[in-house]
């Protein structure tokens, strides 16, 4: 009993500064986010600020307002970025991983250099892959060195998009997706034989997909239609991003791929298991609890973004925004406090998507043990 | 004691010697800019000498982080002592409807300053009755820069107007110059929009556009938007990726004819590069503005609170005056606001803007805070990606009125 008063004494000044250092501010946030701070000139900066309770209002405007098409942009920009960072991480810190695995000539030395990047800060990388990305230098003369022309691609300032659709469609998307999600859930269950679930998730799939059929296609966001793509601009953030955590990965996956018992390959051998069947049913497979710390790792790193994009192309260029540039030009440039506030309660939302399962599903394994 | 001691100092007409404490100056001038403000810190300190001067300088060109800076201490209620801050509008609209700044009206009297600056200065500076900051030196936004020798080789004269620009554009393009007019990063390209938008709205179009009666959606406003298109054209794509230094290197190096760029491209070319103002490069107005000298200029405000407040006063008196103003342009590569003072301290380019600011209509610039609040020119960024993204005049036109709407633009 004296052992846990004591515990909850050395505790009790930590949990304080939590509750108010984090919690507190988070609440203050979002209290923020539901007012107009910044909408009137004379109040944004006053003293003290008379703050107005508008609800949701600034949340509206951000998805659906006039002004804010950047930040529309910004949340494409985000999705795709994620996308391919997480991917080119994951699959090039597999295949060096698999390479260093075969035990070749130097491979202390070849660790160090894979993991290297990890050791500089974004901003270190930002700035150096600026200057190779140049459009009259860097990468795109390599070419010249065997005496083909160089490449004219320009990297970080190109306009071009990829992958366009309209904004305007979103709700019809939304539900097309989740509805085939749903539906394979449906699937799953039945082979599991788990009626009730079979029952519901088939029918809230077909309320969602019959909606989007119908109504959905005429629901729009917008009076216009807006296109939003995948901006080649970002190939360019997303090459140094990759360099700068494929060599994370990899730490990671060679330190899985050590720790499969050899027992477990000699069998599949034994078996008969060519060398790709036995990476295919065999070592992936157990290589899939790496793959998840990573990419919740990877997830929130690609989230919270901002030093980066920041060092390789400013917080001006459209075309490269992030919702945290988007927050802290409105919020510092343009006095904008109650709309930053709701882009930083989104963010925070988007985070905690992704942390949250993970922490759970670790929480119930410590229990179970 | 001390105050009565300084009340007995002061009224012996000792205040210069009797002055002693601290004083925080807050700006954003670093680097190429460092010397001109210490220039006129240790001028400062031979007339004050018992003050200590902190210099709290956050680098970062144009000020993107001192203000973000200045803002925290603000709301955290810790102003700096006097601040750095682009004359006109981004300190009216940011701070002044705020009332977080002194008005500055009876030191302009004490000082004769509303004889040293001309009117068109004071009406930028003034709101509701009061003058809100003091500029010390003044800049020139609506510049076009060019190499004549390069011009010559090519048999083109400087174009006095858009549409002769773009015939010139057409003219240089068919001789192999893939981009004629170098641009840079995105507020560069802002920079090139308010030069458009001033030829073509005029001075009283452009100064209608910042109080109101004219708006964005109006014909002739989105015209702006459909030569800027044009301008646009003949620009190189990789704009995004060129600081401004870069984009006139283009033309000293002959990859380009012009550069829209403010007069800091002046002090670039002949300090930095080396070349002599008005042969090796040379300068006119930018195209439909001759007569008419955009501005813009860093001043020092008050803060309402300022921990050492007298101090604060002295410095702004000495910034006002035609000794700071001497001493702070010719270092920085600025000309200065008073119009009395000595156009020997100043080389070829410096005087011929001495000459337009003293005979020209002066009107103020958007990018660099003389006419709009920060919250309306943050927002402009956007809309100008908006065009860049549709190039569509009337959808950047609407989106600027939308802004302009909800920022209360001219009220």
């Amino acid at each position: 009993m004296r052992d846990r008063i004591t515990a909850f004494l050395v505790l009790l000044p930590s949990l304080a500064a939590v509750a108010i250092f984090v919690y507190g501010f988070i609440g203050q946030n979002l209290w923020v986010s539901l007012t107009d701070w910044g909408k009137n000139p004379a109040q944004a900066l006053a003293l003290r600020p008379e703050l107005h309770f508008v609800g949701l209002e600034n949340y509206r405007e951000l998805f659906t307002g006039f002004v804010d098409v950047r930040f529309r942009q910004s949340v494409v920009n985000l999705i795709f970025f994620t996308l391919f960072f997480m991917a080119g991480s994951l699959g090039l810190g597999l295949l060096l991983a698999m390479a260093l695995d075969r035990g070749p000539k130097g491979e202390g030395f070849f660790r160090t250099v894979f993991l290297f990047p990890m050791a500089l800060s974004f901003v270190v990388t930002g700035t150096i892959w600026r200057w190779l990305l140049q459009p009259q230098g860097g990468v795109n003369v390599l070419p010249t060195l065997f005496g083909l022309p160089p490449f004219s691609f320009p990297w970080l300032t190109t306009r071009q998009q990829v992958l366009v659709f309209d904004w305007n469609q979103l709700p019809f998307y939304t539900a097309l997706a989740v509805g085939l999600t749903l539906l394979y859930v449906a699937w799953k269950a039945h082979r599991e034989g788990e009626r009730k679930r079979l029952f519901w998730s088939l029918f809230s799939s077909g309320v969602l997909l019959v909606w989007a059929l119908t109504l959905g296609r005429t629901t729009h966001l917008l009076p216009y239609p807006e296109l939003h793509g995948f901006s080649l601009a970002l190939v360019g953030v997303i090459l140094a991003a990759v360099w700068q955590m494929s060599g994370y990965t990899m730490a990671l996956y060679l330190a899985g791929l050590r720790g499969i018992p050899v027992e477990v390959l000699e069998a599949a051998k034994v078996d008969g298991a060519s060398e790709w069947q036995i990476y295919r049913y065999v070592i992936l497979p157990l290589l899939a609890p790496i793959t998840l710390s990573a990419m919740i790792v990877l997830g929130h790193i690609a989230l919270k973004i901002f030093d980066l994009i920041f060092a390789m192309a400013g917080l001006d260029y459209a075309p490269t925004d992030v919702p945290a540039i988007y927050m802290y030009l409105l919020a510092f440039r343009g006095n904008q406090f109650a709309k930053g506030a709701a882009i930083g309660i989104l963010l925070l939302l988007l985070v905690a998507a992704v942390v949250i399962p993970y922490l759970a599903s670790q929480l119930k394994k410590e229990v179970r043990r | 004691m001390r105050k009565w001691l300084l009340a007995i100092g002061m009224a012996l007409g000792l205040s210069a010697l009797a002055q002693t404490g601290k004083l925080e100056i807050f700006s954003w001038w670093a680097g190429d800019e460092g010397p001109a403000l210490e220039a006129l810190i240790r001028l400062y300190k031979q007339k004050y000498p018992g003050v200590e001067v902190i210099n709290a300088t956050v680098t970062g060109g144009a000020g993107v982080n001192a203000k973000a800076v200045l803002k925290t201490r603000m709301l955290g209620g810790d102003p700096p002592d006097t601040f750095q801050v682009h004359a006109g509008q981004e300190l009216i609209g940011t701070w002044v409807v705020a009332e977080r700044m002194e008005d500055l009206t009876n030191l302009f009297r004490q000082e004769g300053w509303l004889q040293a600056f001309p009117k068109g200065l004071i009406d930028l500076l003034s709101y509701k009755g009061g003058i809100w900051s003091v500029p010390v030196n003044i800049h020139r936004s609506n510049v076009m820069w060019y190499i004549p020798a390069k011009l010559k080789e090519w048999g083109v004269a400087p174009p006095k107007t858009w549409a002769e620009f773009l015939a010139t554009c057409q003219a240089l393009k068919r001789k192999g110059l893939e981009a004629p007019l170098a641009l840079g990063e995105n507020w560069t390209q802002q920079h090139l929009w308010e030069s458009v938008a001033l030829a073509t709205l005029g001075a009283d179009g452009w100064a209608n556009l910042w109080s109101g009666k004219l708006k964005f959606t109006d014909p002739k406003a989105v015209a702006v938007w459909e030569t800027f298109g044009k301008v646009l054209d003949c620009a190189n794509k990789d704009a995004a990726g060129l600081s401004w230094q870069q984009a006139v290197d283009r033309v000293v190096q002959g990859k380009a004819a012009f550069n829209i760029m403010g007069d800091w491209a002046a002090g670039y070319m002949s300090t930095t590069l080396k070349l002599k103002p008005g042969t090796d490069f040379a300068w006119a107005p930018s195209p439909g503005t001759s007569g008419i000298f955009m501005m813009l200029s860093d001043s020092f405000g008050l803060p309402k609170g300022a921990k050492n407040r007298q101090n604060a006063i002295n410095w702004l008196r000495l910034v006002g005056s035609k000794e700071g103003q001497d001493t702070f342009n010719p270092l920085k590569g600025s000309i200065a606001a008073r119009l009395d003072s000595d156009p020997a301290k100043y080389n070829a380019y410096g005087q011929s803007a001495m000459k337009d600011w003293q005979s020209n209509r002066i009107v103020g610039s958007l990018v660099h805070g003389a006419v709009a609040p920060e919250s309306f020119m943050s927002q402009f960024g956007t809309v100008m990606e908006i065009f860049l993204q549709s190039k569509n005049p009337q959808a950047a036109a609407n989106a600027a009125q939308a802004i302009a709407n909800q920022v209360g633009l001219g009220r």
